[in-house]
């Protein structure tokens, strides 16, 4: 009995900070989520409302990376906290990667800080089988008036793929957050991005690949080409609206070189896996790894997967 | 306080009861103690004879893929899942899949063990990857719907590989990709009706696209299938 005002108490205190948090936020978070994680969660976002503020609360929400892990990393919940998004908001997100505006931050903005690992993973598995399959189907499309060619299904591309992109999606954020991080600590800066919102920006800017993978498969190369452009047009802008905020307040050199460094290789990215799985007719239909000139970080990969 | 009796006295006990009939004031049925099993509480399955215990266990495989066949919102598929029907479906679609087109040993098409690993792996994946958006149902009945969900697709491998044994021209891929798109098809809807039921509302394309992809590449890997003439 003397336990339940106390706990009523508590409840309004938290009922009303959220109606404050709310009131200014106006974010599309669904906050209806589990039920079981449901006061977790409220004081999360209630950190992600308080986030839109420029100053002040960013420094402690950007140190936990937006959002509260409130479980152990060995637990299922912890991992749970990464799927929290709905269609709409997956939806959301693609739209935002393929039509970059300027000024419009694609972590600020569309994923207001609460990054999800379903996108990136699954725009790369999906990227990893249209590549593959494009290839494949582009390469039998080449050669189907050869008398002497017999369809081969070229099944370990898929795997070359995959090791490609994941790492790639992977990897590349993990260097550029870990500069970006060591920087930041350098100079006392108060923006910077969690090692997830790296991970996200990057797994949803290679969405736009995937349908031009697909239209790799028409034989023209001027089309293959302008294909690539546009892509890496797109693609990369989200890169660099992402990042150039945080870049630039550090010295020009930096600045720029983060900035070249991160579009440098996201177009090695794009010709790369076009070289390799998209040969052009005159080249003979030889299962032999990507020229060593074009890609540096590939090539161990790749030689050592081409036996 | 007579069960206490009962259950204490080892199995031998109903022999007593039958021989010594007055004297030893044991009443009511005397069972065989059963442990954790609650299926079968009326006799134990070890003194059938074994047709019966595997014959029960076929059964058991074979409605189930009588329920893909007709997919209809039936809980039976959930409830008694089992991991008989998509190993043996698992392993007849790796057999018949592999080692096709041998001209150079680096453009052939999947082996066994690729197709065994995709299937499996993505499954397990497409199961975690359905828990982790909030789905209620339990990991082992999901691997369950998958993989009984692949039978339209091996049903469509025997189909090509027939339409194959007649030619490898234009009609026979045409014959070929309309079979596989349509088994692929009807085993994304098959699965869906199972997975669709366990997801909150507003995620359910979010769980429905890796299943479509799974199905998608095995598909296609049924369509490249190609033999070395």
């Amino acid at each position: 009995m003397m336990a339940s005002p106390d706990d009523l108490k508590f409840q309004e205190f938290e009922e009303a900070t959220d109606l404050l948090s709310a009131d200014p936020g106006a974010s599309t978070l669904s906050m209806s989520g589990t039920s079981s994680t449901a006061p977790a969660s409220a004081t999360g976002d209630i950190k992600l409302d308080m986030s839109d503020n420029e100053e002040g609360q960013e420094e402690s929400s950007e140190l936990l990376g937006g959002e509260k892990r409130t479980s152990a990393f060995w637990t299922f919940e912890y991992y749970q906290s990464f799927f929290n998004v709905d269609t709409m908001q997956v939806l959301d997100r693609v739209k935002g990667s393929v039509m970059p505006l300027p000024g419009r931050n694609f972590v600020r903005h569309t994923l207001r800080s609460s990054p999800d690992l379903y996108g990136p993973f699954w725009i790369c598995v999906t990227l990893v089988f249209s590549v593959a399959i494009s290839g494949n189907l582009s390469t039998f499309l080449r050669s189907m008036g050869d008398s002497q060619y017999h369809y081969r299904p070229q099944f370990h591309r898929v795997m070359i793929a995959a090791v490609v992109i994941f790492m790639y999606a992977w990897l590349v954020p993990l260097g550029v957050w870990g500069f970006l991080t060591w920087r930041q600590r350098e100079e006392r800066q108060q923006s910077g991005y969690s090692f997830l919102e790296t991970v996200c920006v990057y797994g949803y800017s290679l969405f736009i690949y995937i349908p031009t993978s697909v239209l790799w498969i028409l034989p023209f190369e001027w089309l293959q080409w302008l294909l690539i452009v546009v892509a890496m047009v797109i693609s990369g802008s989200v890169l660099v609206l992402t990042f150039w905020p945080v870049v630039r307040d550090d010295t020009k050199v930096t600045a720029f070189g983060t900035v070249a460094t991160i579009l440098v290789l996201h177009a090695l990215l794009a010709i790369g896996c076009k070289m390799y799985f998209f040969q052009t007719a005159t080249h003979t239909i030889t299962p032999e790894p990507v020229p060593t000139r074009s890609l540096n970080h590939t090539t161990v990969i790749l030689t050592t997967k081409s036996h | 306080m007579a069960e206490v009796d009962e259950s204490s006295k080892p199995m031998f006990a109903g022999l007593s009861d039958v021989s010594i009939s007055t004297d030893i004031p044991v009443e009511g049925e005397i069972n065989v103690p059963v442990g954790t099993s609650s299926q079968d509480d009326e006799y134990s399955t070890l003194d059938e004879p074994v047709k019966d215990t595997i014959l029960r266990d076929l059964t058991a495989v074979g409605k189930k893929f009588v329920h893909v066949m007709y997919p209809k919102k039936s809980s039976a598929l959930l409830r008694d899942w089992d991991l008989w029907g998509p190993l043996l479906l698992c392993v007849t679609l790796a057999l018949m899949l592999q080692g096709g087109s041998v001209d150079s040993k680096e453009d052939e098409g999947p082996q066994f063990a690729e197709v065994f690993v995709i299937i499996w792996f993505g499954s397990v994946i497409i199961t975690l990857n359905s828990k982790l958006l909030g789905g209620t149902i339990s990991f082992f009945q999901s691997l369950c719907v998958l993989g009984y969900c692949i039978m339209p697709l091996t049903v469509a491998m025997i189909v090509c590989r027939l339409v194959l044994l007649g030619g490898s021209g234009k009609v026979s891929f045409i014959i070929r990709l309309l079979v596989v798109t349509a088994s692929f098809s009807w085993s994304t809807f098959a699965s869906t009706a199972f997975l669709a039921d366990s997801q909150p509302t507003n995620r359910k394309a979010l769980v429905v696209y890796p299943v479509f992809l799974f199905y998608f590449v095995i598909g296609w890997m049924i369509l490249t299938f190609s033999q070395s003439t």
